[in-house]
């Protein structure tokens, strides 16, 4: 029973895609043209992100700390100067 | 200053927001007295003593993400418009519709401008929506042809079967006088058999029958005018007297949502035509002004006359105009009003008499009344009356009167007949009834509409009852949806509308039944939760009723 409302769900909600998109109107090849573009690009932006949003994570934070680190080590070598 | 605005603003807010509209027939008692409470306060405070009953008009915003999706929806759909139109300009497809031929090429092109664009790639995937065949009498419900097509809407067939007994949300059927049983009825066939059904002739040769002129006074007295005129069609009502009436050197300010027959009559006259916003006074009047101060364009002469094109209750928006203010503004700045009630007339005021009867105005005040039998009366034609010069200048010199056919004896007795019950002198009280129970129909199917959360367009008392829809996939799939479940209504899409302000109207009868508006409303909310269409945030801009000053901004910047 769970396994046929979740099937009618994902049903309603494929249905509100076509509305919301206007897909709804458009003769079958011409939806799944659209699917299929959409779906690609889709694709593509998971799998940029995949391979690079955890670097560019990785990079800033250590461009953030070292910010961080180098401000006291600066006032600590102005005290010891004088 | 702006405190009292602030409190101003409650104060219709909750008169706005809570309380239903009364036509001055429906009795709320354990309402009645915290209403008499906010009624009193509301119109003390707002415009003076022109309103003896609030008005209570409502446009709610579009709200951002759903006017966002619309754009972008149409955006998608523009796309594979152009690739369709690639499609059959290289002749990988067929080409179903109208386009020029191989020898006009050369020229101008006929078909490329957006209207066309719009019919062949939008309307006609959802064109099975329009232009059902019907074949019964449109009454509270009615009988349809039902059909299939296998080529996307180019083409319909017959399924060969009928479907029964689907409720009637969208003919103009306010009253419910279009019915082929009763005393209307009854009448018709018997005057279709002393006189015929043709006339062939025109008013002013061999086509003036008794009861033209019967019915003409039957008119004027149903109105409070001296004299009035009846025309075989609405729309040639308007576009063909506008015309005598106005002409050269005439100043005509029509709202922007008129009817295409007043534009057309307003265009065919060849006055200078001025357009002000819709149901705004404020509009008006600076029109006016500017108008009576600088005069004709280039020399700067008067105006021979400034006439106003108002209707009683706009159909695509389901608001009424303000008459008191109007008929205000006319007599200060001596100008003529010309009010079209073709959708008001029966089904307004507590003896169906009117906008007129609904404000408590003097008929009298109104130069121009114009009206059409096909909504109230359920029958076809239109009239106009006024003073009895006006309408003897417009026996001689109306195109309709000298060129149309005259109206045919059958129409003219459902129009006689039905206009005796609704003044009540057949002796029944049907006509009364009818009118209360329209006036109950319209407040409940309207308050429980909004508390559904659907966005309502106009007034609280008008039959008329537009929702919004916005996307255009919605529009297709509403009234198929609506359909599949044995009721039909009128969606109303693009070239009627601005284009992201899509609608389904319904027309409020009444003749339908409270179980029958129950059931409807049912499965418009089952469809709409289907659809995901209860788009109403509750925000509703509160009608103003004073005029616009530098406060105003500030109120709704808040």
């Amino acid at each position: 029973m769970d396994m046929k409302s979740m099937r009618e769900y994902m049903g309603w909600l494929y249905y509100q895609y076509l509305l919301i998109t206007g897909i709804y109107v458009l003769e079958p090849w011409e939806q799944s043209i659209f699917n299929t573009v959409l779906c690609t690009m889709v694709a593509m932006v998971i799998y940029t992100s995949y391979v690079f949003v955890p670097i560019h994570v990785r990079l800033a934070l250590e461009f953030f700390f070292e910010l961080v680190r180098g401000q006291p080590e600066s006032t600590v070598a102005l005290m010891n100067q004088r | 200053m702006t405190e009292s605005a602030g409190n101003k603003k409650e104060d219709c807010h909750a008169a706005n927001g809570v309380k239903p509209g009364r036509n001055g027939m429906v009795k709320n008692h354990h309402h009645h007295h915290q209403y008499q409470k906010q009624e009193k306060v509301y119109h003390a405070a707002c415009n003076g003593e022109l309103y003896s009953r609030p008005f209570m008009e409502s446009f709610e915003e579009t709200p951002m993400l759903v006017a966002v999706l619309t754009y972008m929806g149409y955006g998608i759909l523009t796309i594979f418009g152009y690739l369709r139109d690639f499609m059959r300009e290289w002749k990988i497809e067929k080409c179903h519709i109208a386009r020029e031929r191989e020898e006009q090429k050369d020229f101008v092109p006929l078909y490329q401008d957006f209207e066309n664009f719009y019919t062949r790639n939008l309307y006609m995937r959802i064109r099975d929506s329009w232009n059902r065949p019907i074949c019964s009498v449109p009454g509270d419900k009615f009988d349809l042809v039902e059909r299939s097509s296998n080529d996307y809407n180019w083409t319909f067939e017959y399924t060969g079967r009928v479907v029964k007994d689907v409720i009637n949300l969208g003919s103009y059927n306010y009253l419910g006088f279009a019915e082929n049983t009763g005393s209307c009825a009854t009448a018709a066939g018997d005057v279709t058999v002393r006189y015929g059904v043709g006339v062939a002739s025109t008013r002013q040769e061999m086509g003036n029958l008794n009861m033209h002129e019967e019915l003409e006074k039957l008119v004027a007295s149903f109105l409070g005018v001296e004299s009035a005129m009846t025309f075989g069609m609405g729309f040639a009502t308007n576009s063909m007297n506008i015309p005598a009436l106005a002409g050269k050197g005439c100043l005509i300010l029509s709202d922007e949502l008129n009817h295409a027959s007043l534009v057309l009559g307003a265009r065919l006259s060849g006055s200078t035509i001025r357009v002000f916003k819709h149901n705004n006074m404020q509009s008006l009047e600076k029109l006016l002004r500017d108008a009576i101060v600088h005069g004709q364009p280039r020399t700067h002469r008067p105006w021979k006359k400034i006439l106003i094109l108002v209707e009683g209750i706009y159909s695509m928006e389901g608001s009424i105009i303000r008459l008191p203010e109007v008929i205000a503004l006319k007599k200060k700045y001596k100008a003529y009003l010309y009010l079209d009630e073709a959708h008001s007339i029966g089904a307004l005021g507590p003896s169906g008499r009117g906008v007129v009867e609904y404000f408590g105005l003097d008929p009298k005040d109104v130069d121009i009344m114009m009206g059409t039998f096909t909504k109230s009366f359920g029958a076809a034609g239109g009239y106009i009356g006024g003073r009895k010069d006006l309408i003897d200048y417009l026996r001689t010199h109306s195109h309709s009167a000298i060129y149309a056919t005259s109206m045919s004896p059958p129409v003219v007795e459902q129009i006689i007949t039905s206009m005796k019950c609704i003044m009540g002198e057949d002796g029944t009280t049907i006509g009364r009834s009818r009118i209360q129970r329209l006036a109950e129909n319209t407040v409940y199917f309207r308050r429980r509409l909004r508390e559904m959360g659907f966005i309502i367009y106009g007034n609280n008392d008008s039959p008329v009852v537009p929702m919004m829809l916005y996307m255009p996939a919605k529009i297709g799939a509403f009234g198929r949806e609506m359909l599949k479940r044995n009721i039909g209504v009128v969606v109303v899409g693009f070239p009627a509308t601005p284009i992201i302000e899509s609608r389904a109207r319904f027309c409020i009868s009444a003749a339908h039944s409270k179980e029958m508006l129950d059931r409807a409303l049912d499965v418009i909310s089952e469809v709409g939760d289907l659809l995901q269409l209860k788009y109403s945030r509750h925000k509703v801009l509160p009608s103003l009723d004073r005029p616009f000053d530098e406060t105003t901004y500030e109120e709704n910047e808040e």
